[in-house]
């Protein structure tokens, strides 16, 4: 036979029955649909956290202070409830740690902004000129903090470009007007460029200001928030996160090492183990839509099985007049992939469309990717033919003589 | 041109043996009309099954132009009723939905000709069969039983087989329609040189063959020449053999 006329057939007998044929590729269109939406949003999600977390910078150590411990008592305040490091901390790391790029200390706080008639709640990060490099802060316009606004404690300020947009407006050019808080003056001498990101952790929501000046004028001691260690490469972080929590132990006098009063995060680790959570929830999305698009699967398979029994007699008078297993069971084959072939492209076409709708109202980020789309072919072809296998299988092997006289 | 040596034919219901067909040897000339008749159970669609290689004996030989199916696998059978047998059966098996000439071009589909080259074959057969021209894109289920039964001979006739097999070819049809259909089976024997193989449980349908063997609980009880039955056309019976 050639494929031609298998063609033709297919399509006579699938248009014979045009409202069967249309469910059974629904439920086909819904599976592949849904997988392609589902893995778009995962996938989003993975990009989102993904680039997120490669803004922090690279090869990054992140010290943090540790559970305040008053002596003698177990109360604890919490992670990050003490205030435990200091700039020496900074300074000692930078001096003797091996294999560090540059040390950037920080200082945070939130304060209330103002700047001609607008306000604003923010954050405040006390930096030095290293800041940029090793957080990957990118400067717009203007300029980064540097060495001498530290050495002289100036105030200036550098804007994130959401504050920008809170106090000034979208587009405006801050540089060189002032913003107050903490009933102080603060020139503007620099925007960075946005990041993206939204909500509680917006890296675009920040103001930056020298560290000196925040010590001195804000929190009036030498304790910093933070400190941010870059190393030279990837492969010396956890040699180095051995060495720092070493030299800080000795430093804070703490002999044993799980009464800490600070913490070390590896942004490798972070960048790990968020990649295994988006994974997983990709993977989770991924199983519920495959699910619907098992369902369809049978669905196809249900409907090859009545078509067969239907066309019983059918069958008997084509094998009567010469036609081979092959030839029934690539018929049957034919008709189960060619469902499952249309209703991949719609469901591609409505994945496409769903995953477009949920980045435009659900605000989240979706990501279609060619691969996904390819996979949902191959699925949804490889569901054609072992769901169509078997009714076609069951179709090729009626006896004739039966067949024919089948009622 | 076939030739049954000693065919038996046993079914096996799990324990009980059935003997359908116990030993049956007969012999088709080319250009024979043969009407194969008994009562029901006798073993003739069996019989029929086996000539049409539908069905395999459990012994015995049986050459269809000199080649001995008896043992084919079921795809080589497949081949053997796509180039060599035109079956008509009783209830016409007609696909719906699908017109005359697709209906009649059916098995040569599956002997991968081209469609040009199909519709020109179906429609010789379909005139050989002496269906009107007008009909020929009609679907099957517009058409009246006579002409459906036109349709499924034209089929029969559409890969120019050796022989065909008429399983009961009159049994839906009324019996003006049934004789029409007769007269074209003797037409196509008698004008074409048609070798044709008539099953049937009816002596009056029988008539029209020019042998008649009987078959009773599986064995041939009578094979003989039969003075064929006078057809309503005038002057056909006269006419020579081709």
């Amino acid at each position: 036979m050639k494929i031609i006329d298998l063609l033709e057939q297919t399509f006579l007998s699938l248009l014979s029955n045009k409202a069967r044929s249309g469910l059974t590729i629904l439920g086909i269109v819904i599976g592949i649909g849904s997988v392609i939406t589902m893995v778009s949003i995962g996938q989003g999600a993975s990009g989102t956290i993904t680039s997120s977390i490669e803004s922090l910078g690279s090869n990054l150590l992140m010290v943090s202070p540790g559970m305040a411990r008053g002596v003698g008592q177990q109360v604890s305040a919490g992670r990050g409830g003490a205030q435990t490091l200091t700039l020496a901390d900074a300074n000692a790391i930078a001096d003797q740690i091996y294999g560090v790029q540059a040390v950037a200390p920080q200082y945070s706080t939130r304060a209330q902004v103002t700047a001609k008639g607008a306000n604003t709640n923010t954050s405040i990060y006390g930096v030095t000129e290293p800041y940029a490099a090793v957080r990957n802060v990118e400067i717009q316009s203007g300029s980064f903090i540097t060495q001498a606004h530290n050495g002289s404690k100036a105030k200036v300020a550098v804007l994130g470009p959401a504050v920008v947009e809170d106090l000034f407006g979208e587009d405006a050019d801050p540089i060189g007007q002032t913003i107050r808080f903490n009933n102080m003056d603060f020139r503007i001498v620099g925007v960075t460029v946005s990041k993206g990101g939204s909500g509680m952790n917006n890296v675009d929501d920040v103001i930056y200001i020298p560290l000196a000046t925040a010590q001195q004028y804000i929190s009036g001691d030498d304790k910093v928030g933070m400190i941010n260690v870059q190393g030279e490469s990837q492969k010396l972080l956890d040699q180095m996160e051995i060495d720092i929590t070493a030299l800080l132990l000795e430093r804070h006098k703490i002999a044993d090492e799980t009464l800490a009063d600070f913490q070390i995060m590896n942004q490798a680790d972070i960048a790990a183990s968020a990649s295994s959570i988006a994974g997983t929830l990709t993977i989770l999305l991924a199983s519920i839509a495959g699910i619907s698009l098992l369902v369809g699967g049978i669905g196809i398979m249900n409907m090859m099985l009545t078509t067969v029994t239907e066309r019983t007699r059918e069958i008997g008078l084509r094998k009567a007049v010469g036609a081979k297993k092959g030839d029934i069971t690539i018929q049957f084959l034919a008709e189960a992939v060619t469902l499952t072939f249309l209703g991949g492209i719609a469901g591609v076409a409505l994945g496409w469309i769903a995953s477009l709708l949920v980045r435009h109202f659900g605000n989240t980020a979706t990501q279609i990717s060619p691969v996904s789309v390819l996979l949902a072919f191959g699925v949804s072809a490889a569901i054609g033919i072992i769901f169509g296998y078997y009714p076609a299988w069951r179709a090729a092997k009626l006896n004739p003589i039966n067949a024919l006289r089948y009622e | 041109m076939i030739q049954c040596k000693d065919i038996v034919k046993i079914y096996k219901t799990g324990e009980i043996e059935t003997t359908i067909l116990k030993s049956v040897s007969f012999q088709v000339k080319e250009g024979e009309f043969v009407a194969i008749i008994g009562p029901s159970g006798s073993g003739k669609s069996t019989l029929m099954n086996i000539l049409g290689t539908l069905d395999v004996p459990t012994s015995g030989d049986y050459f269809l132009d000199g080649k001995n199916v008896a043992k084919y696998s079921d795809d080589e059978l497949a081949d053997i009723r796509k180039n060599k047998i035109g079956f008509v059966f009783q209830s016409f098996n007609l696909l719906p939905r699908a017109t005359a000439l697709r209906n009649v071009c059916l098995p040569l589909v599956y002997a991968g000709l081209d469609r040009n080259e199909r519709e020109e074959r179906g429609k010789e057969a379909l005139s050989r069969a002496g269906l009107g021209a007008e009909h020929y894109h009609h679907y099957t289920n517009q058409l009246s039983g006579g002409q459906m039964q036109r349709v499924a001979i034209a089929r029969a006739l559409v890969n120019r087989p050796s022989i065909i097999l008429a399983d009961e070819p009159t049994g839906n049809l009324d019996t003006k329609t049934g004789e029409i259909v007769m007269e074209t089976f003797q037409e196509l024997n008698f004008q074409q040189g048609h070798t044709i193989v008539l099953i049937t449980h009816e002596r009056d349908i029988a008539e029209y063959a020019d042998r008649i063997i009987t078959v009773r609980d599986g064995s041939i009880v009578e094979d003989r020449k039969n003075t064929r039955k006078k057809i309503g056309i005038a002057g056909v019976d006269d006419r020579q053999k081709i």
